[in-house]
């Protein structure tokens, strides 16, 4: 029961972090249809711009309570990631929107290998410790144990989904993209400014990825010029397993890849007799993934029998 | 009017230019280089497959590099120390290849329901369920070597006739890097043959009618599901030709050549060149597999320009292979050498 607790606790924080991940994703295929391959390293270099900030702070302000340098250094990785976004979103997919459908696919991954080449020349190879200026604390509930940083990652994460579902359910902007979802061509007809939606779509994408990439660092403490291609790819999965364009999906197929996982490293090894190891629990995450598509091949909550070609 | 040369005439000079291409490139460039272009004809093989599900059938595979993958492992279990065999090169090259198709259609099956984005995440975690048992699979049997990956794989070998070891013929010394060159533009030429033949045939048209309108191919009769598992089938055994090759030329693989990137640069080949035209994919892999090496010199341009190298060739080659990515996709988004027929889209879009 406690081993049950605790996968299930670990699965829901990591889940939690996926989503915040596949919000960006979702979001711009949702009114591009485009896979924004580069979203993954903008994750990473969040994490990496905001230890630069909290490591520098540390030296200047030896002393400063660890909440306030993490808001410091969030405060400036997340205008730097959405300028980030914009940045990519101007110079490698605008010029692209109505070129064959493969072509922006190439410039993202084009994108991505520049900006992790780009982060690996300014922070090196090593992987970077994440310093230790968040509290350490540990609760035991029920025979699991939650640390503060889990607990925080799960309060803020909540906290943010909540606030994009206002923002897109309730606001202006958010009726805007709701539009240019459904159609470009009509949203402006209706006098929607799209190139500004999409625009702020990729801000609010960055700044979601920002707040990822720190959480992720803060969880594993580390970061790594890498780290964004496999959490990308894992965000880009719970997107699609959600089904893709749907915030809902994507917030429903974090938390479950989150939960998949940590289950399959979990129980893999009993449920096959020992035979197969926690090693295999990404290869667990896909098979389910397969699995789901099969059954369901728009996703769990994506549109049936919408056809896109 | 001037009368164009005459057909054998072109033919000839092409076959003497690529006969004389690796003597060539190793008196102009040196010997390294040849290897390159061993590489080069190998990733063609890699691309005309991965065209013929992506170009032609318009089926988005991300997974591609799991066929070169299964290839590979199949040619180095039966032609090396692992499991103590050794058998010869024509008979494992097949069987890979073979086991490569039975794998496409294993997974087209259960993906023939999917479409763009949803095949293309599938057919990806496809890839990296195949890598990982690769990686992992040392025990509690030994079958793959794990991450270790497989040592001492047989040289193609031909009777007594050894393609890794050097021959003098007519003077010139064919060493073993030369002669796989032949090797591999005998099968990239095969496969060039195959990708042409089928362009043109019933099943190419009716992949290409599936990639424009799977809908209306169906009511045209089309047998949509047999000919998207032959897509995934063909190209699949190209995948695991080409793996077959690889082993043998490396002689050691290991589950780090087949990752996810792998299969992105494959794919970018394709896309870069002009997706389902062959000269246009030809040229896209020659480049891509070319440009990284080139971008080494980087470091030389540097000294030449400033008296010395403030950024490393090594890290700066890859950050200049993303800006070209992008830069060649931006100025030509149907790719470098499109065929025809996407040119023509491409305007109407544009129009």
């Amino acid at each position: 029961m406690d081993i049950f607790l605790q996968q299930l606790i670990n699965g829901l924080v990591l889940g939690s972090v996926y989503a915040l991940v596949a919000l960006g994703y979702t979001m711009v295929y949702g009114i591009l249809e485009l896979i924004n391959f580069a979203h993954g390293e903008i994750t990473m270099i969040g994490a990496m711009v905001a230890l630069a900030v909290i490591g520098a702070l540390t030296l200047a302000a030896p002393g400063a309570p660890g909440v306030l340098l993490l808001g410091a250094g969030l405060a400036v990785a997340i205008p730097v990631c959405v300028a980030l976004g914009l940045v990519i979103e101007r110079v490698a997919y605008r010029p692209l929107r109505h070129a064959p459908r493969l072509a922006p696919l190439i410039t993202a991954i084009g994108v991505s290998i520049v900006l992790q080449n780009v982060a690996m020349m300014i922070w090196g190879k090593q992987y970077i410790p994440f310093p230790g200026i968040l509290p350490q604390g540990r609760h035991e509930i029920l025979g699991a144990t939650v640390s503060d940083v889990q607990v925080a990652i799960l309060v803020l994460a909540v906290i943010i989904m909540l606030m994009l579902i206002l923002v897109v359910q309730k606001t202006r902007l958010g009726r805007a993209m709701r539009a240019t979802a459904q159609s470009r061509q009509v949203a402006s007809l209706m006098g929607v400014d799209v190139n500004r939606v999409i625009a702020a779509t990729f801000a609010i994408g960055s700044a979601l990825a920002a707040v990822a990439g720190v959480m992720v660092s803060a969880y594993y403490g580390l970061a790594h010029y890498y780290m964004g291609f496999l959490l990308g790819l894992k965000a880009f999965s719970a997107a699609v397993l959600g089904g893709i364009g749907n915030l809902g999906g994507a917030m429903l197929g974090g938390l479950l890849l989150g939960l998949i996982e940590s289950f399959g490293a979990g129980y893999i090894g009993d449920l096959t007799g020992g035979f197969l190891g926690s090693n295999y629990q990404d290869v667990f995450a896909f098979f389910v993934l397969i699995a789901v598509l099969v059954f369901r091949p728009s996703g769990l909550l994506g549109a049936r029998g919408a056809e896109r070609a | 009017m001037t009368k164009r040369p005459p057909r054998w005439l072109a033919f000839s000079v092409l076959a003497l230019g690529l006969a004389a291409l690796p003597f060539l490139v190793d008196l102009g460039m040196g010997r390294s280089w040849v290897r390159l272009l061993d590489l080069a004809l190998l990733y063609v093989i890699l691309a005309l497959g991965l065209n013929i599900v992506v170009g032609y059938a318009g089926l988005l595979d991300l997974g591609y590099v799991a066929f070169y993958a299964l290839g590979a492992y199949v040619y180095a279990w039966l032609a090396s120390p692992q499991f103590g065999l050794h058998l010869p090169f024509w008979a494992v090259l097949p069987l890979g290849a073979m086991l490569a198709a039975l794998f496409g259609v294993l997974l087209g099956t259960p993906t023939l329901r999917l479409r763009g984005d949803y095949l293309a995440i599938v057919t990806l975690g496809f890839g990296e369920i195949i890598r990982i048992f690769m990686n992992n699979l040392n025990a509690p049997v030994n079958i793959t070597n794990g991450p270790q990956g497989i040592n001492l794989i047989d040289p193609v070998r031909l009777g007594a006739f050894n393609l890794s070891e050097p021959h003098r013929l007519f003077g010139l010394t064919f060493t073993g890097i030369h002669l796989t060159y032949y090797l591999f533009l005998l099968f990239t030429l095969l496969v060039i043959f195959v990708s042409m033949r089928l362009e043109d045939s019933r099943i190419g048209r009716a992949w290409v009618a599936i990639r424009e309108d799977e809908i209306a191919a169906a009511a045209t009769g089309i047998n949509t599901r047999n000919l998207k598992l032959l897509a995934f089938a063909m190209g699949a055994t190209f995948g695991g030709l080409a793996g077959g090759l690889f082993a043998s030329f490396q002689g050691f693989i290991s589950p780090e050549s087949f990752n996810l990137m792998e299969s992105i640069m494959i794919l970018c080949m394709i896309v870069l060149g002009g997706m389902g035209h062959i000269p246009g994919v030809i040229f896209g892999a020659v480049v891509l597999t070319l440009l990284p090496e080139a971008l080494r010199y980087t470091g030389d341009w540097q000294r030449d320009l400033f008296g010395h190298v403030y950024i490393d060739p090594a890290d700066l080659r890859m950050l200049l292979f993303g800006v070209a990515l992008v830069a060649v996709m931006l100025y030509r988004p149907a790719g470098l050498l499109p065929s025809t027929r996407r040119r023509r889209e491409f305007a109407d879009a544009q129009g």
